[in-house]
């Protein structure tokens, strides 16, 4: 499509000083609160037709991040820049940034056709009580769009796309008929069905089988070429993240420690703790040996962390520079490649 | 097989979901079939609702099938209190036997009255049944009202929680506390408490508190499903996401304990009733066991001499409230989610 | 050299539901040898898990054992283990020979074997001196019998086992316990072996007066390993052991896992969805789909040359983060539904490969090349 060459470049989103703090009571009268810094000054830009992958741990904050861009959540400060079309008649002239991240109420609501995510668990992101009719077009009903009938052929050619097909023999029925992965299709059909621009997949195939999780993913990729969505992808699965996106962001304790190009990141990854999650992916032949993996005990909560660098306990090339300093700002190292380390 | 490039439903959508509710009610019904308890349930409140229905036609049945032609004769020609209709005799409130001298009631069972009379010479059958439909009436009407404030207020509550949360906790831990009976021997000492009226207090009572308490922790488990945030992503209200997402989730269990609730409100009517502090009901089946009670036939050795003024109604209201905790059991089947089929 | 210490043949285990028999291990056989780790990989519901299950004998009360053979093998030494196998049905290795028939008795000198050997009955007398090994086939052994097996002889990580840890005990106390009650010995004793323990897991010994919330996922999944490990078992079944585990914690406890298997020299079924998890840990594979084993072999045979289109399917649909990007090919359609599965062979549906004679006969589990066995009409070269 042509969609593609040219806008590429175009950022879509664009998040700034992204913070999110939750308070954790540590007592019954504590009037003094600790805060976990779930996400904590995360900026990054997707561009039209992107996929953007979120890789890190449990606890990294990633999922937090996707529940922030879709406005699940109110983000303590910082900004979310969506590019939105003003006036459906002109094209991108009249297009202009919004600041989602305060949105209230009308708004809000009109924010929200824009962006749509898609959930990890296909056996609890559809309302068993609902049939797949009623829960694709679940955002038409709510947000008063076409005649009953019209919906019915819209949710039929959006089950036609997905791969469900024919769709009049999934209409009226309900989740729990339908195996994992035509589920996840659902959720996929749903999220489509008000032409987003920008899509958030948290894990959409984590719990996917193998032989299904292959379908979903070329599925994703393929409406992307179709329609230019932008994915922000999360993932905890570098091999997917690979598969599926074309730049990387990692986290690590509510901080994006390096971003870059898919193939740059997993091919020269330049921050230790990227450097130590990529060495652990087992790789599915055998005769591969890899090199174990030198960083120190394990994950702890982001609660009221001292400012230095966040990896600072479990790095292996840690240094006095580090103890002292700030937590490293993310740095361009070459090539759009960027990490957050004084030692590279 | 290639989808065809414009869609053409098959059906008119409503015809389709009418179809869906035939096919979930059917398929409900095979799980609930399968419980011996919960069909045995059915079964007698299916009993009791034919029975309650036969009253209007009872005291045509008998005058027809019990009374000879001479007893009718005499009934209508005897010098004090001679009935000009049958429907006299078997007035659940005022009805008598002509051909019974007072003082020989209450009388045991007979041919013109087989559950016998009682001491004022009524017919204990046709008091029987003509409460029947009250007694349902009464259940029913206080379990619907009970379980749609449990059901709304646990939903609301579960959704906001927060400051809404606290308050209607704090108010179900009153209801649970109420003291009931005192409450209601002042209320009816103020008000003369009808059926409907003692339904609605009922009702109100029961629904702000246990069951509002339960309802809500299920609606805290449907409220963390995904399903929950894909709606709030949409563009759903927090009005669409509890009726639409939260309040159907609840409704299974919701039915299944409105079957708990007619039990509990025929229990306390029938308590109630045999304090005496029910004035404005005049006749149902707790005021059937009151009246042999405050005849003094239930006391001491005589309980059994008299069996059938307290027996009947008795056994009727544990039959009836066994019927539908038995319902509610074989329910428990279809709504809990364990022992359902994936 | 090498020998047995499990062989599994023609196992086969269905399910009754409401809904029919769910036909959940059907005609599987394998056999692991000492020191060896086998990886069973499949996708959920293919009935890894069941197999496990029906050779520890540790079925739901659903399930139906529906036939097929576990050989437990021992050393001939083993005086319990030989007094378990008089009257049952057993394989008996002896100088490199395998024998097949009944234990007749056991006394001080000698153990007779009643054997059939070539269709002729005769008695073999065995040296009592070990080179003699009693494979004992447990699905003949009673529950009282079957106890013992189950943590000294095979020993099981259930999946999520690290959930099941009480929470109101200190985690070094549980493990206490389990020791105890398989093969008693003082507290002090005991103390010390689950510090070992600790210490081979890679635990440090102050945490077992830890409870369980002290614990990180990491330290739980090692505090179980080293409770499968606490009675010296010579199998340990480890299902799906790191599947909620973050990658890196991932990591070191595989490599853990396969140090210790190595150090003891301990035979290890690995259960995993994953076959990137396989590929790290295992010497031999079994692919699972749909309740049968469609193939088997040593590892770096099936990785690079699998004979069962299912197992290049699955290999093809991994992505991975080393080699070349490919776009990977999905594979169509769904598993099937195990209550009525697919004629002849289960995978035929969504076989590219699938010819008539896959439709009517179940393909037989065969040796296509050296020592890899699939169960195919049209295997893969």
């Amino acid at each position: 499509m042509a969609l593609q060459t040219q806008t590429k470049t175009e950022t879509l989103v664009r998040v700034e000083n992204l913070r999110m703090l939750y308070p954790v009571s540590t007592g019954i009268f504590a009037r003094a609160r600790s805060f976990i810094h779930a996400v904590d000054d995360v900026s990054f830009d997707i561009k039209r037709g992107e996929i953007f992958g979120l890789i890190g741990e449990s606890g990294c904050g990633k999922t937090t991040t996707g529940k922030l861009l879709v406005r699940l959540i109110t983000p303590t400060s910082g900004h979310i820049y969506l590019r939105v079309t003003q006036d459906p008649s002109t094209d991108s002239q009249g297009e202009q940034f919004v600041d989602i991240a305060t949105l209230e109420g009308r708004a809000l609501k009109e924010f929200r056709r824009n962006v749509q995510m898609i959930f990890q668990d296909p056996y609890e992101s559809l309302n068993p009580r609902m049939t797949i009719f009623d829960i694709v077009s679940e955002p038409l009903s709510i947000h008063g769009i076409g005649s009953v009938y019209e919906r019915e052929e819209r949710v039929a050619e959006l089950l036609s796309l997905v791969g469900l097909t024919p769709p009049e023999s999934f209409l009226f029925r309900y989740p729990h008929e339908l195996s994992g992965g035509q589920r996840q299709r659902v959720a996929i059909a749903r999220a489509m069905i008000l032409n987003p621009s920008f899509i958030v997949a948290d894990e959409p195939t984590s719990m996917l089988d193998v032989s299904i999780r292959t379908g979903v993913m070329n599925l994703m990729l393929d409406l992307r070429e179709e329609f230019g969505i932008s994915y922000l992808y999360i993932t905890h699965d570098l091999a997917v993240a690979r598969y599926m996106c074309d730049r990387i962001a990692v986290m690590y304790l509510g901080k994006i420690v390096e971003l870059g190009p898919t193939e740059e990141v997993i091919q020269n990854p330049l921050h230790p703790y990227t450097r130590a999650l990529i060495s652990a992916v087992p790789i599915p032949d055998p005769t591969v040996e890899r090199q174990p993996i030198e960083i120190k005990g394990g994950v702890s909560k982001p609660i009221d962390p001292p400012p230095r660098c966040r990896f600072y306990e479990r790095c292996p090339i840690a240094t006095e520079r580090c103890a002292q300093s700030d937590h490293p700002p993310l740095e361009d190292k070459g090539h759009g490649h960027f990490a957050a380390c004084y030692e590279i | 097989m290639q989808a065809a490039p414009t869609f053409k439903p098959a059906e008119a959508i409503w015809r389709v979901r009418l179809q869906l509710f035939w096919r979930g009610l059917k398929s409900s019904w095979a799980m609930f079939a399968e419980s011996k308890i919960g069909l045995t349930g059915l079964g007698i409140i299916i009993f009791f609702a034919i029975f309650g229905a036969l009253w209007p036609a009872y005291p045509w049945l008998m005058e027809r099938l019990a009374w000879t032609p001479e007893e009718l004769e005499a009934a209508r020609n005897v010098p004090y209190g001679a009935i000009s209709s049958i429907y006299q005799v078997y007035d659940p409130v005022t009805g008598y036997d002509p051909l019974i001298p007072g003082i020989e009631n209450p009388t045991p069972p007979s041919r013109r009255h087989p559950l016998g009379t009682n001491q004022f010479g009524r017919d204990i059958l046709a008091q029987l049944m003509a409460s029947t439909s009250s007694e349902f009436m009464l259940g029913v009407l206080a379990a619907l009202i009970t379980v749609f404030i449990g059901t709304f207020i646990g939903a609301i509550t579960a959704y906001y929680g927060g400051f809404v949360d606290t308050f209607f906790m704090r108010v179900a831990d009153v209801f649970i506390l109420f003291p009931l009976v005192s409450f209601l021997i002042v209320l009816g000492s103020m008000i003369e408490l009808t059926l409907i009226k003692l339904a609605f207090v009922l009702g109100i009572l029961y629904g702000f508190g246990q069951i509002t308490v339960i309802l809500k922790s299920q609606a805290l488990a449907v409220k963390v499903k995904p399903y929950i945030e894909a709606a709030k992503v949409a563009g759903g209200s927090h009005f669409h996401v509890i009726f639409r997402h939260i309040i159907p989730n609840l409704l299974p269990l919701s039915f299944l304990y409105m079957m708990f609730n007619v039990t509990g409100a025929i229990f306390s009517e029938a308590a109630l009733s045999f304090f005496g502090l029910l004035p404005g009901i005049k006749v149902s089946w707790g005021i059937m066991i009151d009246s042999a009670h405050s005849g003094g036939y239930i006391l001491g050795g005589r309980s059994f001499q008299n069996w059938w003024l307290w027996m009947p109604p008795g056994i009727a209201i544990t039959l009836l409230c066994s019927a539908f905790y038995l319902v509610g059991r074989g329910l428990d089947e279809v709504v809990n989610p364990r022992l359902r089929k994936r | 050299m090498a020998y047995p210490v499990l062989q599994v043949e023609n196992l086969t285990m269905h399910y009754t539901t409401r809904k029919g028999a769910v036909k959940a291990v059907e005609d599987v056989s394998f056999s692991l040898e000492k020191g060896e780790a086998l990886g069973l990989v499949g996708e959920s519901g293919c009935g890894k898990t069941s197999v496990a299950l029906t050779l520890l004998r540790l079925l739901p009360e659903n399930a139906q054992f529906l036939g097929g053979h576990v050989y437990f093998f021992r050393d001939g030494s083993d005086e319990a283990h030989a007094r378990r196998a008089v009257g049952k049905p057993v394989k008996v290795l002896l100088d490199g020979q395998e024998h097949q028939g009944r234990l007749v008795g056991v006394d001080r000198s000698q153990l007779v074997l009643d054997a059939r050997l070539n269709g002729r009955t005769q008695q073999i007398k065995l040296a009592r001196d070990g080179i003699a090994r009693i494979g004992v086939d447990l699905t003949a052994l009673s529950d009282e019998e079957m106890r013992p097996i189950r943590w000294k002889g095979i020993s099981m990580i259930f999946q999520a086992a690290m959930n099941s840890l009480n929470p109101v005990y200190k985690v070094g106390d549980q493990i206490i316990e389990a020791i105890q009650t398989h093969m008693p010995m003082p507290i002090p004793e005991a103390r010390e072996r689950v510090a070992q323990l600790f210490q081979l897991v890679g635990l440090d010994r102050q945490l077992m007066d830890r409870y369980p919330h002290e614990y990180s996922g990491g330290m739980k999944q090692r505090a179980v390993i080293a409770m499968a490990l606490a009675c010296d078992p010579d199998i340990i079944i480890a299902d799906e052991p790191t599947t909620a585990l973050d990658v890196i914690v991932q990591d070191k406890i595989l490599r853990e896992m396969r140090q210790i298997q190595k150090k003891l020299n301990m035979s290890m079924i690995y259960i995993s969805h994953d076959i990137a998890v396989i590929a790290e840990v295992a010497d031999k594979v079994g692919v699972m789909y749909a309740g049968g084993l469609v193939e088997f072999g040593p590892a770096e045979a099936i990785f690079k040359n699998p004979i069962h289109p299912y197992t290049k399917a699955l290999m093809s649909a991994f992505p991975s983060i080393k080699g070349e990007k490919v776009k990977l090919a999905a594979l169509p359609g769904e598993p099937p539904d195990l209550i009525k599965p697919p004629s002849g062979c289960r995978f035929h549906p969504r076989c590219p490969y699938a010819t008539e004679i896959c439709e009517r006969e179940v393909p037989k589990f065969i040796e296509h090349k050296p020592k890899q066995h699939a169960a195919c009409w049209n295997p893969l070269t």
